[in-house]
């Protein structure tokens, strides 16, 4: 079987689309472009994973959400963000549409932007123009130009030089259409700034085949912290992109706690650039695959300025007959010296047919640096089992148990609470 | 509540085909303590594993009864579920779950869903234990048995089986690798627990925990059975002169597994 990967979409579908939305100029001008490199751009090629017979281009595009009050968001959602006194900086996209939205008045006041991201082309349009396809550039591959043409919306975060905030900014995309998830998020943290972003992406979609293209692009200046939270948690029709940069300045500092529970087909790429000398990143990842998907999951590190320090650390459980290769790549570039790369990938395998793939890969061309890695596939210690079992415990609960218990060093590590426990009960509904 | 009744009949138990208990018989009952002493290799802990349910270890032939039921056929959870403990040798470390987490589980695990403990009740009674036990509370909190030293991951053995009550302990030497004060705290965790409900079977090799826990029965086993079997004087008669008459007495020559006599 061949699959058509031909995009469906042509000039004339994205010109009308990107009016209909009175979308700037220059955003149109941007769309076309990525639409013609798309034709000629190859595929993405994940190491190890064949996604050639993925459909990733053939997809309804859009959807309509309606905007509403709190009290009438879904329950999924509300227990996503919390309590409306909980929840005061949240946008919430609902297939594609942006239907909710919070911000505190001392959080505007302090120069802060939160606003979806079509609203903040047309009303900050030369700080979108500065960040947007930047990181990830339109021309990188197939899926990156695809994206940049049809993107739908996303969230558009800017946090001016020297405000720390305190309070998470969080968002939840939500989709419960057969259409595509094509979003954008932007995160753009000035020098000496402090923000933390938590994202979650939910859809209901089990049966339709469809697609998620997902682009954030995380700007730390000089001195800045971002932390950026997300748990994927996309249904199986579901045919996943989703692609994670950063780019961290001098002394800036960018802390990824990821939670990868997607049920479908998914690609991810986590990648951090440490450009400035003394920038730090932190990647922590964790994720389960159940039934018959099956994943790619890089976590990706390029020291670039002198004394930068990255750590990728990724715990994965493998069910039934799910597979995952796990890519963790440090590279340190000539130049980068007293540079440090440290990368753990650890997987268990639940069931004979569960596969899992950990490859950590130093790439060095410095010599005064220092790196390290560990990597581990295994499957339950029958003895472990034993001994829980022993105990009175049944079989489902020990496994259950050993699951916890191993992907608890990430999840307890992970930097905010709410992240924490959402981890936690996703887990949860996902060995039972 | 009734006494609790083990009672094993020629139990023959192999592992990767190699015969290691050949032709066992004993019984266990309520209220009493066993102790089966003997030397290195020759198939104590290899039945009290295959008594657990332990994967690697097979019963090629024999009848083990717990309470009038089959024992054999249950999975290894329902032995526990029964009323069956073993405090092992070599307890299996587990990362990322609290001891408090673990007991917690396994105590709800034996009760009708609905009926799970109060975690106040809970932490009442493991603080108490503790205390009994002289472990420091900061081990609820610790992942289970990991980094624990070897005294520590026996007294949390006994731990385990006061909070979960079982009606008949089997202890694999509880006692090696314990100092004499870790010795007798485990000692009186086990006579805490003496009672006409509970039984308990205590395989060693040194008398040494026998001067603490005094047990109602001795067996001595040698090549996969039980070749002597007396009172608490028979424990002293070995530690005053070890196990050479008793070979002498029934001509073996090599008392390990897989020697014949």
């Amino acid at each position: 079987m061949s699959v058509d990967t031909s995009l469906r979409f042509d000039k004339d579908y994205v010109n009308g689309f990107s009016s209909s939305r009175q979308e700037p100029a220059w955003l149109q001008e941007l769309r076309l472009q990525a639409l013609e490199l798309a034709q000629n751009l190859p595929m993405p090629k994940p190491d190890k994973t064949k996604i050639d017979k993925w459909n990733f281009t053939d997809f309804k595009h859009e959807a309509t959400g309606n905007a509403v009050a709190f009290n009438e968001l879904p329950e999924d959602v509300k227990a996503l963000i919390g309590s409306e006194e909980d929840a005061k900086n949240v946008l919430v996209i609902h297939n594609g549409t942006p239907v909710y939205f919070a911000l505190e008045q001392e959080v505007k006041e302090q120069g802060v932007i939160y606003t979806d991201l079509l609203t903040a082309a047309k009303e900050h349009e030369d700080l979108v123009k500065k960040y947007i396809m930047k990181a990830v550039a339109t021309d990188e591959n197939r899926l990156t130009a695809i994206h940049a043409s049809l993107f739908l919306n996303g969230a558009f975060l800017y946090v001016p030089k020297n405000v720390e905030l305190s309070a998470p900014i969080q968002a939840v995309y939500y989709q419960d259409d057969e259409a595509a998830i094509f979003n954008h998020v932007i995160v753009a943290a000035e020098d000496n700034s402090s923000v933390t972003y938590v994202e979650n992406y939910l859809s209901t979609n089990d049966s339709a085949e469809s697609v998620a293209n997902i682009v954030s692009e995380v700007y730390a200046g000089a001195g800045a912290k971002v932390v950026y939270g997300a748990v994927d948690n996309l249904a199986k029709g579901m045919t996943t992109y989703v692609n994670r940069r950063g780019r961290a300045e001098k002394d800036a500092r960018i802390e990824w706690a990821l939670g990868q529970f997607n049920d479908g087909n998914t690609v991810s790429d986590n990648t951090t650039h440490l450009i400035g000398d003394g920038s730090f990143t932190d990647t922590k990842t964790v994720t389960i695959g159940r039934g018959d998907q099956k994943q790619n999951f890089v976590a990706q590190i390029f020291n670039h300025g002198k004394h930068s320090e990255g750590y990728i650390l990724t715990h994965g459980v493998m069910k039934d007959s799910a597979s995952s290769i796990f890519n963790g790549i440090t590279k340190i570039e000539h130049g980068a010296t007293k540079s440090h790369g440290e990368q753990t990938e650890r997987v268990l395998m639940l069931s004979e047919k569960a596969r899992g793939d950990a490859n950590p890969i130093l790439l060095i061309d410095e010599d005064d640096v220092t790196a390290g890695h560990a990597a581990s596939v295994g499957r339950i210690d029958p003895l472990q089992m034993f001994y829980l079992m022993s105990r009175g415990i049944s079989k489902a609960e020990a496994e259950r148990l050993i699951i916890h218990g191993f992907l608890a060093p990430v999840v307890s590590q992970m930097p905010l609470e709410s992240v924490k426990n959402r981890l936690v009960e996703v887990i949860e509904r996902k060995v039972r | 509540m009734s006494a609790p009744n083990l009672k094993i009949e020629d139990l023959r138990v192999s592992i990767e085909d190699k015969e290691i208990i050949k032709g066992l018989d004993l019984e266990i009952n309520g209220g009493e303590i066993h102790a089966i002493m003997g030397p290195n290799g020759t198939g104590k802990s290899t039945l009290s594993a295959a008594l657990m349910g332990h994967p690697k270890y097979e019963v090629t032939s024999g009848k083990v009864t717990f309470n009038g039921e089959d024992l054999l056929e249950m999975e290894v959870d329902e032995r526990a579920k029964a009323g069956l403990f073993l405090a092992m040798q070599y307890p299996s470390e587990v990362s990322g779950i609290t001891n408090a987490d673990f007991l917690r589980s396994a105590i709800n695990a034996k009760r009708e869903e609905g009926d799970e403990i109060s975690l106040m009740k809970f932490i009442r009674e493991l603080d108490k234990k503790m205390d009994h036990l002289e472990m420091d509370n900061a081990f609820a909190h610790r992942y289970l048995n990991e980094g624990f030293s070897g005294g520590e991951k026996k007294r949390n053995e006994i731990l385990q089986m006061m909070m979960l009550e079982p009606k008949l302990a089997i202890l694999d030497e509880i006692d090696s690798g314990l100092d004499i004060d870790a010795l007798k705290v485990v000692a009186k965790g086990v006579n805490e627990m003496r009672s006409p409900d509970f039984g308990c079977l205590i395989i060693t090799h040194y008398q040494r925990l026998l001067n603490y826990i005094t047990p109602d029965k001795v067996h001595v086993m040698m090549q996969g059975r039980i070749v002597k079997s007396g009172g608490p004087e028979l424990a002293q008669r070995l530690e005053a002169e070890g196990y050479d008459w008793i070979k002498e007495e029934l001509g073996i020559k090599d008392e390990t597994v897989g020697q014949e006599a």
